[in-house]
């Protein structure tokens, strides 16, 4: 992890240097550090999980029970989903975050360095807990990433509770982390860098800190109310004390939905760098694109029960959720609409994190045609707890929130670590992520519709063939990671020197300082003109 | 560093207080995942003392960085502009608190006008009731569950409104209180400021003494329904706010005592300040919906 100034640069004339050893990391304040360790803990937890995926689909691979007994595939799918979500996807983001928001405003750091540090450091113990339930007795979660009641109070093993607290504590994590974006945006701009003139990057991370700090605590009432329900007695999910399960899915998708956007719009903020950069354009439609994140961030407050469809409601909610979900495809096409347009006629060159950006902007458009179809309560009676659904957010999350990641981490190892990434191999990266990941995810969605459900470990002889098209899918993509795994070792300990600049097209104030960005930037603030 | 112009931005220096705060709240959530697994199998277990020691832990980092935040703080270390991020940091996490109670008054609304009129046959749902629940009526306070749990229900005269006035009128003390700091009058600030705290203290006391009723006299508990379970929860849940707000407030007396704060900078008082106004609305909006309404 030496993402920092040392090694090469003793002679540079930065008299600030890294504190060295492993305090630098326990202790440190430094918002380069805490968002390396952010990313490489991302990272740790997404072959975690994803390991979990391919148990997963080793077991799929053929009809019938093979490999893992019911139970423990129940806890792969719960666990995976939870990791991926809150180990992986937000983590990264918010490690983006801390690499570039405050270079991006002209800031030296973030507004609460301590602070931050404290958000960092609660997540490794939070998935120990979390992974460590897992070899309970009566084994760990197993009713799903959505814990329904009452899977997740009457017929949840002991373990129940680990889970309870462990998310009580990432969420505690996310708050924190998210009042830091919000305060740093607030409070720490340069000179000049008025609200319209943030980069996306920080105007999307910004909207989703609000995001983050209005629905994680309603996760925490949620996981409160399944550990009362089922320690201590209460029946806020149970008919016979009044409760209701339906409102526990109310309460968790108001939470849910939300969420799902917090794990997309940094993602619309990367690509909104990148494609213009490599496009050698302007981004078209700068302050649309504003408006349109503020307003996919507010209508996704009342959208939740698109996912209740076949729970059951009053015709009108049924209705009225409908149509709101179908509402938010105007501000996401609006995006779409400025990406391509920001091409159109540009001199594009395709270097890796323009591949990824374009992969993006397509993949991410099929999850969200497939959403519309969801959208659709009629429609949704049949596709609900199909593979369907597995296919929809995978295509939003997979190609859609992970490629954004790689896209990102592409564009900004030069300045992260000084050296230029091997192009070559990068490009085998993108090339059998890209397409092994479309063999994982494109048969779902005939799955899906042939009726295959979801979370279930065996399935019809029918669907056998597809299913061993998408293991094989899934098996190449997992490989496929390891191939970036060892490309960002190897940038980190030498290539080709980056200059300040390495993209010919980029524009921020982050390529205004050396690469590898010093340990100290933006001591006194810019001029931003 | 702490010379410079105004200009240059005040980086604090590295700490190791928030690993020992991330340690504690791991201690924390392993200790309280067990403790609770233990209550319910009634098995002797080492959870909580890991629970405890996770608890002490946290204490001995709070004590430890607000040293350290202090002693920065009276050296003049801090810059303007670190003050502004501390007030919209506070400001955001009351927001984020804000959102947690809404949760449990969002269960509460939707038990009370939907989940249990469904249950008592409203809407299409007759057969719900007749089949599933015969003879169970839709009530509020819900004093009968569907499932035969009988209870009593709080009313809101008497203690609760007694309550209700000491907590608004403990609002109105800190206000006092504050004013004074800001107009230098330190007298002025530590009377209000300690009449707010023995507020404090007294609402904590007669919620005590209001459970002790609930429990023993009207046969209210944790689980008897969905009444029952809104009414702890929320009022525990505020109950346990006051008990930090106070323990804050405690903190600020006797940091004026010591005489910390300036008319200008007192980041710390205001933020209790804050926190204790916010944990007032709450009760207000408690005391309408949960006992009034
Ligand atoms: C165009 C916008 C979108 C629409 C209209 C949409 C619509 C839907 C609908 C209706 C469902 C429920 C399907 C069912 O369970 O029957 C669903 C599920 C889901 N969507 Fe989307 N979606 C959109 C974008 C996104 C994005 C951007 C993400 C995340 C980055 C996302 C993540 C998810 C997830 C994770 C689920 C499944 C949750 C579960 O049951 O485990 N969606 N979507
Ligand atoms: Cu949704």
């Amino acid at each position: 992890m030496s993402t920092v100034v040392g090694e090469m640069d003793q002679h540079d004339d930065h008299h600030h240097h890294a504190p060295s050893g492993i305090t630098r990391w326990l202790f440190t304040t430094n918002h380069k550090d805490i968002g390396s360790m952010y990313l490489w803990f991302s990272f740790i937890m997404f072959l975690v999980g994803g390991s979990m995926a391919m148990v997963i689909r080793a077991e799929l691979f053929q009809p019938g029970l093979q490999l893992v007994d019911p139970h423990f595939f129940n806890q792969m799918t719960t666990v995976h989903g939870l990791i991926m979500v809150f180990g992986a996807v937000m983590p990264a983001f918010t490690g983006l975050a801390n690499w570039m928001i405050p270079m991006m405003i002209g800031a030296p750091d973030m507004a609460l360095p301590r602070m931050n540090n404290w958000s960092f450091w609660i997540l490794p113990f939070a998935f120990a807990i979390l992974l460590a339930s897992l070899f309970m007795e009566g084994g760990g979660p197993a009713f799903g990433w959505t814990f329904y009641a009452p899977l997740s109070t009457t017929y949840s093993s002991d373990s129940t509770a680990l889970f309870v607290f462990s998310v009580h504590i990432m969420g505690i994590s996310s708050i924190m982390g998210a009042i830091n974006v919000i305060v740093t945006i607030m409070n720490m701009r340069a000179p000049g860098m008025s609200y319209m003139k943030m980069p996306l990057f920080v105007w999307t991370w910004f909207i989703t800190a609000f995001l983050l700090i209005a629905v994680m605590p309603v996760l925490a009432g949620a996981v409160t109310m399944v550990l009362t329900d089922k320690y201590f007695g209460t029946s806020f999910f149970d008919a016979a004390g009044g409760g209701d399960p339906v409102m526990f899915q109310h309460i968790f998708w108001f939470f849910g939905h939300p969420e799902v956007y917090i794990m997309i719009l940094p993602s619309f903020g990367i690509v909104s760098a990148i494609i213009p950069a490599f496009s050698r354009k302007r981004l078209f439609g700068y302050s649309s694109m504003v408006y349109a994140t503020a307003a996919i961030a507010g209508l996704s407050f009342l959208v939740w029960a698109h996912h209740m469809f076949t729970t059951g409601m009053p015709v009108f909610a049924e209705l009225f959720f409908m149509y709101c979900t179908m509402l938010i495809s105007v501000p996401t096409g609006v995006k779409v609409f400025n990406w391509v347009a920001t091409m159109w006629r540009g001199s594009i060159s395709f270097e890796t994190p323009m591949l990824f950006a374009l992969a993006f902007v397509i993949l991410f458009t099929i999850g969200g045609f497939s959403g519309l179809m969801l959208a659709i309560t009629p429609v949704d009676f049949q596709y609900h707890d199909t593979y369907f659904v597995v296919a929809h957010f995978h295509y939003v999350l997979v190609s859609g929130a992970i490629f954004s990641i790689m896209a990102a981490a592409y564009y900004w190892l030069p300045k992260w670590t000084g050296h230029m990434y091997d192009e070559g191999l990068a490009k085998l990266h993108f090339w059998a992520s890209l397409i092994s990941v479309n063999v994982l995810f494109f048969p779902m969605h005939f799955a899906g519709l042939a009726g295959m459900p979801r979370r279930i470990p065996d399935y019809s002889v029918q669907f056998a063939d597809i299913n061993q098209i998408v293991s094989i899918g899934g098996f190449a993509f997992g490989l496929s990671q390891l191939i970036f795994l060892w490309l960002v070792i190897k940038c980190v300990k030498g290539g080709k020197k980056a200059p300040a600049k390495p993209w010919e097209g980029a524009e921020g104030l982050e390529w205004t300082v050396p690469s590898p960005a010093p340990y100290h930037t933006f001591d006194t603030p810019p001029e931003v003109k | 560093m702490a010379e410079q112009k105004h200009e240059k931005y005040y980086v604090p220096a590295s700490s190791p207080w928030p690993i020992v705060g991330a340690i504690g709240l791991g201690l924390i959530a392993f200790g309280a995942g067990h403790t609770v697994i233990d209550m319910k199998n009634e098995t002797e277990g080492w959870g909580s003392n890991v629970l405890l020691g996770g608890i002490a832990v946290i204490l001995i980092m709070l004590f430890g960085w607000f040293r350290d935040q202090i002693n920065e703080s009276m050296s003049g270390l801090y810059s303007k502009q670190l003050g502004h991020s501390y007030r919209q940091g506070m400001a955001w996490f009351i927001f984020s608190e804000i959102m947690f109670f809404a949760a449990f008054f969002g269960a509460l609304f939707y038990a009370r006008t939907i989940a249990v009129e469904w249950l008592g046959g409203a809407g299409n749902n007759a057969m719900t009731n007749e089949v599933l629940w015969p003879g169970f009526e839709a009530i509020w306070p819900l004093t009968e569950t569907p499932g035969g749990t009988e209870s009593g229900a709080m009313g809101w005269l008497g203690l609760p409104l007694y309550n209700t006035l000491i907590l608004i009128a403990s609002s109105f003390t800190c206000h006092f209180a504050h004013v004074g700091l800001e107009k230098g009058k330190r007298k002025q600030l530590t009377v209000w400021l300690g009449v707010t705290i023995v507020l404090g203290c007294i609402f904590l006391y007669m919620q005590g003494a209001e459970y002790v009723h609930a429990y023993e006299e009207l046969g209210l508990t944790l689980d008897s329904g969905v009444y029952g379970n809104t009414f702890y929860m929320l009022t525990g849940f505020h109950g346990m706010h006051v008990t930090l707000g106070t323990i804050m407030l405690i903190v600020m007396f006797f940091r004026v005592l010591k005489g910390h704060f300036t008319p200008e900078s007192h980041f710390a008082f205001q933020a209790t300040s804050w926190y204790w106004h916010f944990v007032d609305v709450v009760w207000v909006c408690l005391f309408i919906f949960v006992y009034i309404l």
